[in-house]
């Protein structure tokens, strides 16, 4: 039995924990106190399916992908993310932790974010939820998801370009970190993935369990089975959790892909689990891209939403246990899958789960021919159009 | 009797505060900082070197740039016991460094402190290691003779200082506001009602120390009058590095004179 395994509060194992200033720390326990009181309050559960359903357009379909699935030689189904509102699984989080600001008495809510797609979704839910809004984003990332900048921007929130360290979601978290500990009394911190201290891996991971859920009742519906197999990307690992979390207990295999970046050789690349080790970054032990003295290392990724040196406590548990495969796809493969989804079922995908897609031809080798497979599609596209057209060389 | 532990009972036999002065080890270069740790300890009590990190998140914008500067520098926590070897030479005075968690963590935190105390160091503080996830690190420290500075800030509650106060040694460092270091203009409002927990919670077992935003001799005037045992000034030290970088005779100058001014008001 996988679930049932917190041996201390707020520990995978060794992984996790609250490793952050003391000023933060009894912030993080009201947190964790009113999280516990709601998560099972009928009221809160009930509000929180209404706004997933009226206002994300829950249940996001799972799309048989036939043309993609006679391409890659296995029998392929997209957990359509992309579909949900603000294009991407990032709204199934906002909503839960903006409905949880509320009922805290909240006034103000802060967030970072990489691809921009937590800082769209934070910002949205802000604006419908009455909050006030503010954004960290690393300069490197304003840059190349200008649409998503806009976009936060027009929701009334305040985004602030971080120009420390590498100017990419790292330093978006230092910089939230330290505006939370200094706005500590008014201020909910909106974290967008199952990264940070305790009991942040837990919340997001549980507002993001609705996926996985779907999944289940969809295919089962669809196939009368459970899959073989389920591919997600992993950054943080938000959508990877939420997908994987409902069949840890059976039998199906469950494969998380990193961002290889130009190749693990080559050192640009943010495949964490893949080729980091133990450590502690932002609140919590996991794994982490480091040099031998503990330093965080630069990381690159095609995906500005997997360009990050660390990795959710729960999925270093999971590689601990084998529970989950960790691999990782470069760049070049990533973008052939963005590619090829687009020629094949005209969906553009996010560039973050272009990295799952790509897996799948290695999926046929592993599973064999016509294997039931699910792709978590986390996001759309649209705001990678850009960087698409610059690898390609295209000027648009 | 540690350094740090006779620095404390030295000053209070003759009524007198502390002075801890912060350095970001390494800023501008590893070569400089026993230069500058020499220069400050002519005035300072105890001396607190930071062990430069990539990802400091509880530090502002001016020991963030002394960080990278250090980095750029090519300084590694094995420079840095160097260097505190090197101040050892020339000083006496109790030397505490302050470093991130995951830079302890890396080699072990036994051998780390191992490391430090063989270097000639007397206590640490590691700013994101909150008492909770800080047995081994306290294990450890106690095995090797360094004293583990905990923090306490304005958000803290009284249950919790009581076991803070329980569980440091060396002295307790009460940070003075809600937010990152960083030189203020005024101390925050928040200082008083602070130390008035921590002297409740304490109970005088061990000595108070306040550090954020006292950039100023009559900050640290106001904070020895409010009952604390030492004043921790740290950004405004760092402030004087960075503007003077290009004149080292300058620089030294500065500081001397700047720790002067503190010291007269301690």
């Amino acid at each position: 039995m996988y679930v049932d395994k917190f041996p201390i509060k707020g520990k995978f194992n060794e992984f996790g924990g609250q490793f952050v200033p003391e000023t933060l720390m009894q912030a993080l326990q009201e947190l964790e106190a009113a999280y516990m009181k709601l998560k099972d309050d009928p009221k809160f559960k009930r509000d929180l399916n209404r706004y997933l359903r009226e206002y994300a357009g829950r249940p996001t379909p799972l799309s048989l992908a036939m043309n993609l699935s006679k391409k890659v030689g296995l029998k392929v189904y997209l957990k359509r993310e992309d579909l949900a509102w603000t294009g991407a699984h990032k709204i199934n989080n906002t909503l839960g932790q903006c409905l949880l600001a509320k009922y805290m008495g909240k006034k103000r809510v802060i967030a970072e974010t990489g691809a921009g797609q937590h800082g769209v979704a934070t910002a949205t839910a802000a604006a419908m939820f009455g909050l006030k809004c503010e954004i960290y984003m690393g300069a490197k990332d304003v840059r190349r998801q200008k649409l998503n900048v806009f976009r936060m921007r027009l929701l009334d929130a305040k985004v602030h370009e971080v120009k420390s360290g590498s100017q990419t979601l790292k330093d978006a978290i230092n910089e939230a970190l330290r505006d939370w500990t200094t706005n500590v009394r008014t201020t909910y911190y909106l974290l967008g993935s199952v990264v940070g201290p305790h009991p942040y891996p837990t919340i997001v991971r549980d507002f993001q369990r609705v996926i996985g859920r779907e999944t289940r009742k969809q295919i089962l519906e669809r196939e009368n089975r459970l899959p073989d197999a389920i591919v997600a990307c992993v950054g943080g690992g938000s959508n990877a959790i939420g997908i994987f979390y409902d069949f840890l207990d059976d039998d199906v295999k469950l494969y998380g892909i990193e961002a290889g970046g130009k190749g693990l050789r080559s050192g640009k690349h943010s495949a964490t689990l893949c080729a980091g080790s133990e450590g502690v970054l932002h609140g919590s032990r996991s794994y982490v891209l480091q040099d031998k003295f503990g330093q965080i290392l630069p990381t690159h990724s095609i995906a500005p939403g997997l360009d990050y040196p660390g990795v959710g406590p729960e999925h270093a548990f999971a590689k601990l246990r084998g529970r989950v495969k960790y691999d990782c796809v470069t760049d070049e493969e990533a973008m052939q899958a963005f590619k090829l989804l687009n020629e094949t079922e005209g969906i553009l995908p996010a560039l973050e789960s272009a990295h799952a897609l790509a897996y799948l031809p290695k999926l046929r080798r592993t599973l064999g021919d016509g294997a039931l497979v699910v792709a978590n599609l986390s996001g759309r596209g649209d705001k990678d159009v850009e960087i698409a057209a610059r690898y390609m060389g295209v000027k648009i | 009797m540690s350094r740090i532990d006779a620095k404390f009972k030295e000053l209070r036999h003759e009524g007198k505060g502390a002075l801890i002065a912060f350095i970001t080890a390494g800023d501008t270069s590893p070569k400089l900082t026993p230069n500058i740790a020499t220069a400050l300890a002519e005035h300072a009590d105890i001396l607190e070197l930071g062990i430069p990190f990539s990802d400091p998140i509880a530090d502002g914008p001016t020991i963030q740039a002394a960080d990278d500067r250090a980095l750029s520098a090519g300084t590694t926590p094995e420079t840095v016991f160097k260097i505190i070897r090197d101040i050892r030479k020339r000083s006496d005075i109790p030397i505490v460094v302050l470093s991130y968690y995951n830079i302890v963590l890396n080699p072990g935190v036994e051998n780390f402190m191992k490391k430090l105390k063989t270097a000639g160091g007397d206590g640490i503080i590691i700013p994101d290691l909150p008492l909770e996830e800080s047995k081994e690190a306290l294990r450890a420290a106690k095995n090797h003779g360094i004293s583990m500075i905990l923090l306490a800030t304005p958000t803290t509650t009284p249950e919790r200082l009581k076991q803070i106060c329980r569980a440091s040694s060396g002295f307790l460092y009460l940070v003075s506001v809600l937010g990152v270091t960083g030189a203020r203009r005024k101390l925050s409002k928040e200082v008083k009602d602070l130390v008035k927990k921590a002297r409740a919670a304490s109970m005088g077992r061990i000595p108070m120390a306040i550090g954020f935003g006292i950039s100023k001799p009559r900050h640290v005037r106001e904070v020895l009058k409010l009952g604390a045992d030492a004043a921790i000034v740290g950004s405004a030290f760092v402030d004087l590095i960075a503007r003077h970088k290009n004149n080292k005779r300058r620089m030294l100058n500065e500081l001397d004179r700047f720790a002067k001014s503190l010291k007269a008001a301690c």
